[in-house]
């Protein structure tokens, strides 16, 4: 499974700070832990970005790109931060993840991008009608993703489906949902739809030492169902994704698979 | 409309090691698809046949297969250059059974001299084997290692016994290495892992998982190796991706079939061509399986799979 390391995002003091001083060495060092943990892809999330966004993406994509060889997972709603991004990437080291599209028709650029500049690209099954009720609705979304991909001639296999994770202290009712859409998603398509998830939004708002533990056996049952990415701290599940291997008969065992 | 065969392709690939030195030296492994299926993918290295000599006699041999060497096979020296010269041998596996302390318990020292010995008569890459015997080989490969230093020769066989004291001297003086595990893929696999964690490029290395004579145990050598080709191609697990050995003519020529004579059961037909037939049909059965290496005795066995190569190849 791949992990897109979502460690450096707006929301971290640490990091908005180094994004606003264009401080390198808090980018590199955190990309660096995480390339290191196991993820396949860093995730880099400008926020909104409203001034500035493409010069701030582009900044991110060269600084993260000089200290690891991943490719960058841009994640902003700013469309010119985006493009601004996907100039500068190198794609030496994989292909690019546009996050994110969905279903809301101010999105639907995101799936001109993807196919103008050959990126792979997250469907966030929402839509502009707010939440979806449950695992049919999202399903129901993707396939309208799916539709509107084909028009802009994005590839299905260079789509990620989001069913978007709810925290569960709030939404306790939509955990299954999400692992059933995880589920149903794959079955829109042959070969099967590739998925993705923000894990760690499920425990989000919810006791720090408890935060771990809800996101690791969440994982466990999405991978289950056969989720193909997760934004998540590689440190943190890197455990869970070679075990879930190992005993899904992914990866060979052996003593040592931890350390591998 | 034309029938098109379907192509399977992987994510994985077999590491391609090269032994030896100058123009004879062999390359063998860096395929990316499994045994034969060239049409599938790249095979850019014909397996290879390293012939089997041992430091004393083969007195332990069945008379069938010591015959072919008879003039030779009380030298090392003489025998490597016979297989060399005569027989065309891409490699030679020289196996230092008599270091064995059951048998001559011959010192590392002699040993050693054995290696130089034989490294100055002959051009062709060189496997230097011990006797399997996990304490005493942790003290003749590190001496053989070094009387062979820079000569790009494969070590071996380390094991989970021994593996720390041999994968140093390999590693200080430039040596492939024989990593063997008995018929367990995952022990295989942790070896491997164990190896790689103290600094030895796992490019360098060659697994054996253990092979068998047909009849006895075959199916369980082969699923193994079989098992460990396919996590290497479809999981694109690097730590099975070293090529790997089939040790045969130690298993073949000490079975019932390869000695009981023919007045004893006529009904197996002749002795000679019996011996040479099973070990050519185990060789065969390991490559398909997705050995690499194959260690062997018998020339005419040899040629046979030559043979068999060149047809699968096509």
């Amino acid at each position: 499974m791949l992990i897109i390391g979502e460690k450096l995002s707006i929301i971290a003091k640490r990091v908005r700070e180094a994004m606003m001083k264009r401080d390198k060495e808090p980018i590199q060092e955190i990309a660096k832990a995480q390339y290191k943990a196991g993820a396949g892809m860093i995730d880099a999330n400008i926020g909104p970005a409203e001034d500035g966004g493409e010069d701030l993406m582009q900044w991110m994509v060269t600084t993260i790109q000089e200290a690891v060889p991943l490719p960058v997972c841009l994640d902003t709603t700013n469309y010119a931060a985006i493009e601004a991004g996907l100039k500068v990437h190198n794609n030496e080291w994989g292909r690019p993840l546009i996050n994110s599209t969905s279903n809301d028709p101010e999105r639907f650029p995101m799936l001109e991008l993807a196919a103008k500049y050959n990126a792979q690209i997250i469907g966030l099954t929402v839509g502009k009608g707010g939440l979806p009720a449950d695992a049919e609705e999202r399903a129901a979304i993707a396939a309208e993703i799916m539709a509107r991909a084909m028009e802009y001639g994005v590839p299905m296999e260079d789509i990620y489906l989001d069913p978007l994770v709810l925290q569960i202290a709030t939404s306790q009712d939509h955990a299954l949902k999400v692992i059933k859409a995880v589920k149903m998603f794959q079955e829109l398509n042959d070969p099967p739809m590739k998925t993705v998830v923000g894990l760690s939004n499920v425990s989000n708002g919810c006791p720090k030492h408890l935060r771990p533990i809800l996101n690791k056996y969440y994982l466990s049952l999405l991978m289950y169902e056969g989720l193909t990415a997760a934004i998540a701290d590689p440190s943190e599940v890197a455990e869970t994704v070679k075990t879930i291997d190992v005993i899904m008969g992914k990866t060979l065992y052996a003593h040592s698979y931890l350390e591998m | 409309m034309a029938f098109t065969p379907p192509k399977e392709s992987y994510a994985g690939k077999v590491y391609s090691v090269t032994v030896g030195t100058g123009d004879t030296a062999v390359t063998f492994g860096g395929e990316n698809v499994l045994p034969f299926h060239g049409f599938e993918g790249e095979t850019p290295n014909r397996p290879v046949i390293a012939y089997e000599i041992q430091d004393v006699p083969p007195s332990d041999w069945p008379e069938s297969v010591q015959k072919p060497f008879e003039s030779v096979s009380s030298d090392p020296v003489e025998w490597a250059k016979f297989c060399q010269d005569t027989l065309k041998a891409k490699a030679i596996a020289l196996r230092l059974i008599g270091t064995h302390p059951d048998r001559e318990n011959r010192s590392a020292e002699d040993a050693a001299k054995t290696v130089r010995d034989v490294l100055s008569a002959i051009n062709v890459p060189l496997i230097i084997l011990g006797s399997n015997h996990a304490e005493k080989d942790s003290s003749v490969l590190v001496a053989v290692a070094e009387a062979a230093k820079d000569k790009n020769c494969i070590i071996g066989k380390a094991q989970e016994a021994n593996y720390k004291t041999i994968v140093a001297a390999a590693m200080a003086n430039n040596h492939k290495l024989i990593a063997m595990s008995e018929l367990d893929i995952n022990l295989s696999k942790q070896l491997n892992i164990l190896i790689t964690q103290m600094g030895f490029d796992k490019e360098k290395l060659v697994t054996d998982p253990m092979s068998s004579a047909l009849g006895y145990g075959l199916e369980y050598t082969y699923s193994v190796m079989e098992r460990i080709r396919l996590a290497a191609l479809t999981q694109n697990d690097a730590t099975m991706q070293p090529p790997m050995v089939a040790d045969i003519g130690m298993y073949v020529w000490k079975i019932k079939e390869t000695q009981a004579p023919e007045s004893d059961l006529p009904q197996w037909g002749s002795l000679p061509e019996r011996g040479i037939a099973w070990e050519a049909v185990s060789a065969m059965s390991f490559l398909i399986a997705g050995a690499e290496l194959l260690i062997m005795r018998h020339p005419q066995a040899v040629e046979a799979v030559e043979k068999f190569i060149g047809e699968m190849e096509g």
